[in-house]
């Protein structure tokens, strides 16, 4: 008799009734928005106050540097002591004077410049006092030394590289940012599910051990049955949360946006924004939908699913072995490391290697790991990967998934009637004989 | 009578463990069937063989005649010493999914289960939750949702545990009437008293062998000892338990009466019949008491499991 479908609604109903679950369903998105308005409020309310900056330029060469932005007001003094500056930086609202020293030439400046301040200034303000400073001593020295500025200034070129694959398909840098972020997007969103989602079943598994109720069960159903209920209902449960979190967090940040009406618009929107006041960004706008096109869609979006599938049926198969194997949650510490492992290595060789050289050995090998395949080749496959390649990782991807979910029902079939004792990893191999 | 279960020459091992060793039992069709054993013999894994919860390593299970399938999955009704159910599901929905699994349409599981609920009076816990109930609550609905699909064979270990006196009767009562619709009952237990009052055959495991199995009263037979217990009243007792003594295998016997008489266990000479023993006694003083002393199930348990 097939129980599978019988399993997986009982074991989606119960999920997706729980109150906790239900709670962060909706909870969650509205914790997330709140976050994110709360900072993107914090960072405006930083951006909207205007600084002053109090400066005492002795050497006389800075002059005209300094002019007032929208955020920054400079307090040029001339004529005063330094000591009275001093104090009269102190007393008005600015974050502090900047004092050059007398110097006989420009060359000597380079030591006797000095921010006094309350607390010590971040570094951007600094550094954006240096290469002010910079900017115009070194025309002054070019001028100084017969220079044509506005010569160099015509003769300044830009150099815009075009790339074309030898099939003759155009891309671009925003093809290769677009592409990042499509792998990246896809293999973190894997990695979260199955961190959120395996530990569910886990947790599941743990809880018919602890209730007893695992003998009845599998009196009348097959303990494999079972399992793939378990893992497919808990992932529907999963998928029902994924879909309503992003509906209710886009519902949200489209409100919260038009009732504070801060900045939260995506980069197209603004850059769309911007382009139709500026025609060079115009280009790039174009670009960027060109982009979009450019991604091999149909690969993309089969491979997602599948390797997403696959990855995701590997690693909850070895998450219920492990529930199986155990009482109680805290027991499971010792088995969940060699899971986690080979999952944050997928996420770190994605985002450092596949990014530095897509097509490299180590991402290549990296792809076709059973254990880190989803991720990399989710990662990889927006830089155009060869087909025969996809299939050969989706093949091996595959085969061990099927050896885990076999391996994982032994552990199951053994583990869910033994009571009392943790486990050792030899205790495990040895239950595969049973 | 023909048997319902047959159980070949199975044994199982769980690694260097010897869990089963050609353990072969018969149980007779519409008969209730003791399987008895201390904590560890086997018997868990012996049931549990004969759910197809493990395999046996070798040795065949034979279920009304055919090899033990999938499809006798729905012939059993299995309920287990370790037993427990979704702390946070719903009574009914709970019964309704566990009755589906054994291969029931949804509507007639919902019917039966209406029957039981009202038979054993639990109807209106139908919207608890189990974590709302007691434990013998729960051990009820245990029992409803084993019987429920009406099963040829019906598996009970230690059913009676967690029930108060009450409701241990009830639920005996209970597999009683099954017994009597046709049902076949094993049942495993440490309560010796239940044994004698309910099991027609019995088998006790020990230590991975069957040690002992057959009709129940076939084997309190082969263990008589062919002994009395004698209350007997004289005017010199000494005398007459001396004079007793010569003549038969005595021993102090310790039991409950009005009247002080002597009291004696007294062992039948071979060859003499109890009349020869009662005339006997008869001639020397006032018989109050003369019973056979028939060894209980916990008597034979013992002394077998020792003797092994």
């Amino acid at each position: 008799m097939n129980h599978l479908p019988l399993i997986i609604k009982r074991e989606y109903l119960t999920k997706v009734k729980n109150k906790s679950f239900i709670v962060m369903t909706i909870l969650s998105p509205l914790i997330m928005i709140a976050l994110i308005s709360v900072v993107a409020y914090l960072s405006q309310l930083n951006n909207d106050t205007v600084r002053t900056i109090t400066v005492l330029d002795e050497s006389g060469f800075a002059k005209g540097v300094f002019e007032n932005t929208d955020k920054t007001k400079y307090n040029v003094l001339e004529n005063m002591s330094l000591s009275d500056a001093k104090v009269l930086a102190k007393e008005s609202s600015s974050i502090g004077l900047l004092h050059i020293d007398r110097v006989e030439n420009i060359q000597t400046i380079s030591n006797h410049g000095k921010f006094y301040s309350e607390e010590s200034p971040s570094l951007s303000l600094i550094s954006d006092l240096e290469s002010k400073l910079e900017k115009k001593l070194t025309n002054v020295m070019l001028l100084e030394n017969g220079v044509d500025l506005q010569m160099i200034n015509d003769s300044k070129i830009r150099v815009n590289i075009a790339q074309e694959s030898f099939a003759g398909e155009k891309t671009s840098k925003i093809d290769s940012v677009m592409k990042l972020a499509f792998g990246g997007a896809a293999g973190y969103l894997l990695f979260m599910f199955i961190i959120i989602y395996g530990n569910m079943i886990m947790r599941s598994v743990i809880e018919e051990k602890t209730s007893r109720i695992i003998e009845v069960i599998i009196s009348s159903v097959k303990p494999i049955q079972l399992m793939l209920g378990k893992i497919i209902g808990t992932s529907l449960a999963g998928i029902t949360q994924f879909v309503i979190w992003l509906v209710i967090g886009g519902i949200l940040l489209s409100v919260v946006s038009i009732i504070f009406g801060i900045n939260i618009q995506t980069p197209q929107q603004e850059m769309m924004e911007k382009a139709m006041a500026n025609p060079e960004l115009s280009m790039q706008v174009q670009d960027l939908i060109n982009a979009f096109f450019h991604l091999p869609l149909a690969n993309l979006i089969t491979a997602f699913i599948l390797f997403f599938i696959g990855g995701y049926l590997l690693y909850s198969s070895l998450y219920a072995a492990i529930g199986a194997a155990v009482d109680n949650e805290t027991d499971t510490q010792q088995f969940m490391f060699p899971i986690i492992m080979p999952l944050i290595l997928a996420v770190y060789i994605g985002f450092f290697t596949v990014i530095e050289d897509p097509h490299g050995t180590v991402s290549t090998v990296f792809s076709f790991i059973p254990f880190t395949s989803p991720v990399v080749m989710l990662m990889r496959i927006p830089f155009g990967v060869p087909i025969w390649q996809q299939l050969v990782s989706l093949f091996i991807l595959i085969a061990t998934f099927m050896f885990t979910v076999w391996f994982a029902a032994k552990i199951y079939r053994v583990g869910i009637l033994m009571y009392g004792k943790k486990p050792t990893y030899k205790e495990l191999i040895k239950w595969i004989k049973y | 009578m023909s048997n319902l279960l047959e159980v070949n020459q199975v044994s199982k091992n769980f690694g260097d463990f010897k869990a089963l060793n050609n353990v072969s039992i018969s149980v007779p069709k519409g008969s209730i069937f003791g399987l008895l054993g201390p904590n560890g013999a086997g018997k868990t894994t012996l049931i549990r063989i004969i759910n197809q919860i493990t395999m046996p390593d070798v040795g065949t299970v034979h279920l009304d005649g055919n090899l033990l399938n999938a499809n006798h999955i729905k012939d059993i009704g299995y309920l287990p010493e370790e037993r427990g159910l979704y702390k946070s599901m719903k009574v009914g929905e709970q019964a309704l999914y566990l009755a589906q699994l054994k291969g029931l349409s949804k509507t007639e599981a919902k019917e039966r289960l209406k029957y039981w609920f009202e038979r054993l009076e639990i109807g209106d816990w139908w919207n608890k939750k189990i974590q709302e109930l007691s434990k013998g609550m729960a051990q009820k609905i245990q029992f409803v949702v084993t019987v429920l699909h009406q099963p040829k064979l019906l598996i009970f270990d230690e059913p009676f545990s967690g029930f108060d006196p009450i409701n241990a009767n009830l639920i005996k009562d209970e597999i009683l009437h099954l017994r009597d619709q046709g049902a076949t009952v094993i049942f495993s237990t440490h309560r010796m008293e239940s044994v004698e009052e309910l099991c027609d055959d019995i088998a006790l495991i020990h230590k991975s062998n069957k040690i002992l199995d057959g009709k129940l009263v076939d084997i309190k037979r082969q263990y008589k000892i062919n002994t009395f217990e004698v209350g007997i009243n004289s005017t010199d007792k000494e005398a007459l338990k001396a004079e007793l003594s010569q003549k038969f295998d005595v021993s102090l016997a310790n039991f409950k009466t009005l009247e002080d008489e002597l009291k004696l266990n007294i062992k039948l000479n071979a060859g003499d019949k109890p009349n020869d023993l009662l005339n006997f006694l008869t001639s020397k003083g006032d018989v109050s008491h003369f019973v056979e002393l028939i060894p209980s199930v916990n008597d034979i348990f013992i002394q077998t499991v020792k003797n092994n």
